[in-house]
């Protein structure tokens, strides 16, 4: 198993602060967005740096979906702001007709997604953002796992001209992955290569997934890693060709089993390469209040929860 | 900019293509087009500064339109396409597989002059906001203009808008509602009355001026005429144009029956009757 370390545990949204703050440097044509969530999102930074291009719309965030899709036709390239929850299910529709279907280059950047905003409970919670985005004809989806790869996540969508979703959330989490990185779109990234099973994580869970790697590894099973930052579009040959040399795999993520990461491999597997698969994910369930930690435990989202699922495919291979 | 006599004559055709699109595809909103034709000839072809001939996405230097009620596409369509946006012909292609004109105006299918998909009610003043704060980045001095119904003002999303457009002086938005009075399920009065609009977005920041007479050219001219000049005050303008359902077409006026719902062969001939063929139909 393939040594990672980190120096200090980030939060992701500070990554996509740090990269919108970049930006603002970089590309006079970047706007921000935010729902009165300036400080949860970490946008301060760019608020007052460039306060002509900051635009604070209040607690009003089906409003500031629209003004993200006019702002685009001007030749703005608009980064909205607020949590997971108000920034997909509160304006689907929103999206849907004034973003998605209408093709314009808006971001869509969203914090404290899953069960580790904690304390706040199950109505802030969403574990349901990125199958609602998914289903959405043209829309990226983008989860990645740390701070550096959200800092550079968030640069690079500037430069791809279309709508695209970026989840990132509240919790410090290890910052493991290259200061320096390169973020490709819809590339998986190859984090250990195994023989006996897969492990497809993507966000938070690709850490977890590192320790259940080690936690294998030390009972004598080869897990081939892999971090899907991008949900769609997925890198389907990656998929694939890992699921064909292991024979089988697990699927881990902060979302509901239905619409997520695991239900987009299963679905690809299914038509191209049958194989068996279990998924790490919230089932059919919603959160509740509580510390990160106590929530990760109570719904199986642990590196002990991916290896237990590991061994369970393991003995469904023919 | 054409002449009050020009705009005058164009009007009983836009009104015929709405007519015959409609009762083409046994689908569609003649009431409420019918209601903006005078409304929509006056602005595209009395009013804005904007380039049909070469369209462009991002409107540089160009006044902006958003039909934010987007069912009323057929009487957008047909000034769209007699400003030169499109041809003319293509009205026939409305509501039709394939068709760049669907049922709801939208960019999806890359028809010149559209620049968002409408249809779902609600969205099109936010969008305005920020197509308005693009142009004041880019320091353009045009305009942006929107066009709501009245009913649609039952959206929440419209006051999440206008509560901003005031307080964050959004001064280049010139914002219609064509005041019929109608909508699906009746009169607004019957199904959710709204009180006074004027009150309203008057308490909300923004200029308001009315217009009985929606239906008049010349009414409709001096009123946007009235509004460029409030822009760059401060202040978003309001305009409540009350208009008739269904105008130029005497069965159908006065009445929310002709929301969505299309002549048959008879009635298509007498509404032809009453507007002549004045550019030619399509």
């Amino acid at each position: 198993m393939k040594k990672y370390t980190f120096t200090e545990k980030k939060d992701t949204r500070s990554g996509f602060g740090a990269g919108l703050s970049e930006l603002g440097k970089s590309n006079p044509n970047v706007v921000a967005l935010c729902a009165d969530l300036t400080g949860s999102l970490k946008m301060d930074a760019f608020a007052k740096d460039h306060p002509d291009r900051f635009f604070q719309i209040g607690i009003a965030e089906a409003n500031m979906i629209g003004i993200a899709a006019g702002l685009t036709i001007g030749g703005k390239i608009p980064f909205t702001g607020t949590f997971a929850n108000f920034s997909t299910g509160r304006v689907y529709d929103q999206i849907r007709q004034s973003v998605a279907y209408s093709g314009k280059n808006v971001k869509i950047c969203a914090s404290h997604a899953g069960l580790t905003l904690g304390e706040d409970g199950a109505t802030h919670q969403i574990l349901e953002d990125l199958g609602l985005m998914k289903m959405l004809p043209g829309m990226v989806v983008i989860n990645p796992c740390d701070y550096n790869q959200t800092k550079a996540a968030t640069i690079a969508i500037a430069n791809y001209d279309g709508p695209v979703y970026l989840r990132f959330g509240r919790p410090t989490v290890p910052n493991f992955t290259a200061a320096d990185q390169k973020f490709e779109i819809g590339k998986a990234l190859m984090l250990n290569e195994g023989t006996d099973v897969t492990i497809f994580a993507t966000g938070h869970l690709v850490w977890k997934a590192i320790e259940a790697g080690e936690l294998l590894a030390a009972q004598g099973i080869n897990a081939e890693i892999i971090n899907i930052h991008t949900i769609k579009p997925l890198d389907n040959a990656a998929v694939i060709a890992s699921a064909k040399k292991t024979g089988c795999v697990v699927t881990a993520e902060e979302h509901q089993m239905n619409g997520g990461l695991g239900d987009s491999i299963a679905q690809l597997l299914s038509r191209e390469l049958p194989t068996p698969l279990e998924m790490v994910a919230v089932n059919d369930s919603f959160g509740e209040s509580g510390t990160p930690d106590q929530l990760m435990v109570k719904y199986g989202l642990e590196a002990i929860n991916i290896a237990e699922a590991v061994k369970k495919v393991i003995a469904r291979k023919g | 900019m054409a002449s009050v006599a020009e705009l005058e004559k164009m009007i009983p055709q836009v009104r015929r293509d709405i007519v015959r699109m409609v009762h083409a595809v046994n689908s569609g909103h003649p009431g409420g087009s019918l209601g903006c034709t005078e409304f929509l000839v006056t602005l595209y072809f009395g009013v804005m500064k904007h380039n049909a001939q070469k369209f462009s996405m991002d409107a540089v230097g160009e006044d902006i339109f958003f039909l934010s009620n987007g069912h009323i596409s057929p009487v957008f369509y047909s000034v769209l396409a007699h400003s030169g946006y499109f041809p003319v012909k293509e009205l026939a292609t409305f509501r039709k597989l394939n068709t760049r004109l669907q049922g709801h105006p939208t960019t999806h299918e890359h028809l010149p002059g559209v620049r968002i998909a409408s249809g779902s009610l609600g969205q099109g003043l936010s969008v305005a906001i920020g197509a308005a704060l693009a142009k004041k980045l880019n320091n353009d001095n045009s305009i942006v203009y929107t066009l709501h119904g009245d009913g649609e003002l039952q959206e929440g999303q419209i006051w999440e808008a206008a509560m901003y457009a005031a307080a964050k002086k959004v001064d280049n938005l010139i914002a219609t509602v064509d005041m019929n009075g109608q909508q699906i399920d009746g009169s607004t009065d019957q199904v959710l009355p709204m009180g006074s609009l004027r009150a309203k977005f008057e308490a909300f920041g923004w200029i308001v001026l009315d217009t009985e007479k929606g239906n008049d050219v010349i009414s409709i001219l001096s009123t946007l005429t009235k509004a460029k000049e409030l822009t760059g005050k401060g202040q978003p303008i309001m305009i409540l144009m009350k208009t008739e359902m269904g105008n130029g077409v005497d069965f159908m006026m006065g009445s929310h029956k002709w929301h969505g719902v299309a002549p048959n062969d008879e009635q298509l001939a007498q509404a032809l009757n009453q507007n002549a063929e004045t550019l030619g139909d399509y």
